[in-house]
């Protein structure tokens, strides 16, 4: 890491709501991660690229203590204080969903489909915030009304099925701010999307992100995205964080050769050295 | 030489108790040897419909498909047309498109019978996707799901097709295995003189690829051009939205544009040109008659 570097990470810590430093996780014998360090700081969106089997879904599973059976962790994980790595079962339940929440890649897989959206929405209201029935209800169309659902009285009581990929992106986003956590990671949020609705997504991140002071851990391969969205960019390789950095220095003056590969092997970046007449390098998956 | 020639195509889906959805509601695009056409457009567009009925998968409410100058007879219960050996497709999703419990060599050998070739091995297919000979003995399960798109590839290619059809063959791999298998397909078909079509909801892989372009929008064709002129000069106002929305990688922090509104149900298109109510450009026109033009069906193109 260059001085630079680490003197930014120094200033910034102070306001860092979640810090994740050198976190080492194995799965049966098998390092995954091998010391990352990550700070997410409150109204940022921290991005975290890489490719997959890179670690980057493993560092926000680890987040949530929601990684596979078996797997063995090390470092720390702070919010707020507190380690989340050492936090028995229960304790950590009642951070999960309340305080850092999770968006995934699918949401025709991440929603219910047999249940009512509303259902979805207020479940976790009611356990976290011990509301009533009616007041959670209350809370969960202004909800759908900030992730922008057009009706949202009516709306309500439909089934995922009956929305489109991107409104139940926003639905699931919608679940996931149901408790006002400071954290939100998402996983690869717009991969299932067309790019037309992906645009609508991001816009909205980025505005909860703004409004609400959230914490944004975003989780994508797409470097468009991630230069869309991101304040800080992290390049991820072999379970290593191997650049992190302000978006515009990571993706314009990359300093390690890996995070250049990678903007390198983007079609945009490849058809231009094609038409320049060189050989585009491609990254070949680990 | 023109090896597909798809005209004013129409494909319904009709259930019971419903609407009849004009999938794909009169296109026409065609393919030549040695080409490579990106076929691209929003979930729903109708592009893997029109991909189906080139490959005599469902059957078309009218219109005609012409490959190498014959029609293409819909698939039924008899054996599939042995011209139609010539049309391979590779499916979006490799773990459901290969029997899990066959052997790949078994089931690319498939291939090679259908176009009674005895001088190939399934192995010199593995070798001309990129993977070890040896693989041939191995299970699907055994595979990453690039791996097992290589493989579905080598199957298509074992029946020497004229022309290769991938519908959304890269969606469902990982990011990075993405351009390495779309250019794979495009080298090997090219390579052996055959026409591709290429079906992709990810516009920047088409770019990478595709030597002409066509943009479908609710079951119509809306622009075709060649691929660095579409990319250079979008003129239909949708392809415009379309290439807007993809985000740079530049580092600016800027957020792609938004195409307001949602794709109309296909089964109640708007009346006059298809894309009106989200048009930034729109004119009177446009609410009333429908652009039936090319290369651009857009009123403000319309040729003289």
């Amino acid at each position: 890491m260059t001085e630079r570097q680490t003197a930014r990470s120094e200033e910034t810590a102070g306001n860092g709501i979640l810090t994740i430093s050198d976190l080492t996780v194995a799965i049966h014998g098998k390092e995954i991660l091998r010391g990352v360090d990550l700070t997410l700081e409150q109204g940022r969106v921290h991005g975290l690229a890489g490719e997959s089997g890179s670690g980057k879904t493993m560092t926000g599973l680890a987040v949530l203590g929601l990684l596979p059976h078996g797997a063995r962790t090390r470092g720390r994980i702070e919010l707020a204080g507190r380690d989340l790595l050492s936090l028995a079962p229960k304790r950590l339940n009642a951070v999960r969903g309340a305080e850092v929440a999770m968006v995934f890649q699918d949401p025709a897989t991440s929603l219910h489909p047999m249940l009512p959206v509303g259902r979805q929405l207020t479940e976790h209201m009611r356990h976290h915030l011990r509301l009533g029935r009616a007041e959670a209800r209350d809370r969960a169309i202004d909800l759908m009304r900030k992730v922008r659902i057009p009706g949202p009285e009516e709306a309500i009581d439909r089934y995922p099925h009956q929305f489109s990929g991107g409104m139940r992106q926003r639905i699931a986003i919608a679940v996931a701010l149901a408790c006002s956590p400071k954290v939100l990671i998402a996983d690869e949020p717009t991969t299932a999307l067309d790019v037309t609705v992906q645009a609508g997504i991001l816009r909205l991140l980025r505005g909860l992100c703004d409004d609400l002071g959230l914490a944004v851990l975003l989780v994508t391969h797409d470097l468009g995205v991630m230069s869309a969205v991101a304040d800080e960019v992290s390049v991820m390789k072999d379970g290593l964080v191997v650049e992190t950095g302000p978006r515009g220095e990571v993706l314009r003056e990359p300093r390690h050769a890996y995070t250049r590969a990678l903007l390198d092997a983007l079609p945009e970046n490849a058809r231009a050295a094609e038409d320049a007449g060189t050989e585009s390098s491609e990254v070949e998956p680990a | 030489m023109t090896l597909l020639t798809v005209d004013d195509l129409v494909v319904e889906h009709r259930t019971p108790g419903r609407p009849v959805v004009r999938a794909v509601a009169g296109a026409s695009l065609s393919v030549a040897a040695g080409e490579v056409v990106g076929l691209v457009g929003e979930s729903g567009c109708g592009k893997s419909t029109l991909a189906r009925a080139v490959c005599g998968i469902g059957r078309p409410a009218s219109g005609t498909i012409a490959f190498e100058g014959r029609p293409v007879k819909p698939l039924g219960l008899r054996r599939r047309d042995r011209a139609l050996t010539g049309v391979q497709m590779v499916f979006q999703d490799p773990y459901a498109s290969l029997n899990p419990r066959r052997r790949v060599g078994d089931q690319i050998a498939d291939g090679l019978r259908a176009a009674a070739d005895t001088a190939t091995t399934p192995a010199d297919l593995l070798d001309r996707v990129g993977l070890p000979r040896e693989f041939a003995t191995r299970y699907p399960h055994e595979f990453s799901g690039g791996q097992r798109q290589r493989i579905a590839i080598a199957r298509a290619l074992a029946a020497r097709p004229s022309l290769l059809i991938g519908d959304e063959p890269i969606s469902a791999l990982d990011a990075s295995a993405q351009a390495q298998v779309a250019r794979l397909m495009r080298d090997l078909a090219v390579e052996s003189g055959a026409g591709l079509l290429f079906i992709s909801h990810d516009l920047s892989v088409v770019r990478l690829i595709a030597d002409r372009i066509a943009v479908m929008y609710l079951g119509k064709i809306v622009e075709v051009g060649r691929t660095a002129e579409v990319w250079a000069d979008p003129r239909h106002p949708y392809t415009r939205a379309l290439l807007g929305a993809i985000p740079a990688p530049d580092g600016a922090g800027v957020l792609p544009a938004e195409l307001p509104g949602d794709v109309p149900d296909p089964a109640a298109p708007p009346p006059g040109c298809r894309f009106h109510p989200r048009c930034p450009k729109v004119m009177d026109v446009c609410r009333e008659r429908e652009p039936e033009f090319g290369p651009v069906a857009c009123w403000l193109h319309e040729p003289a």
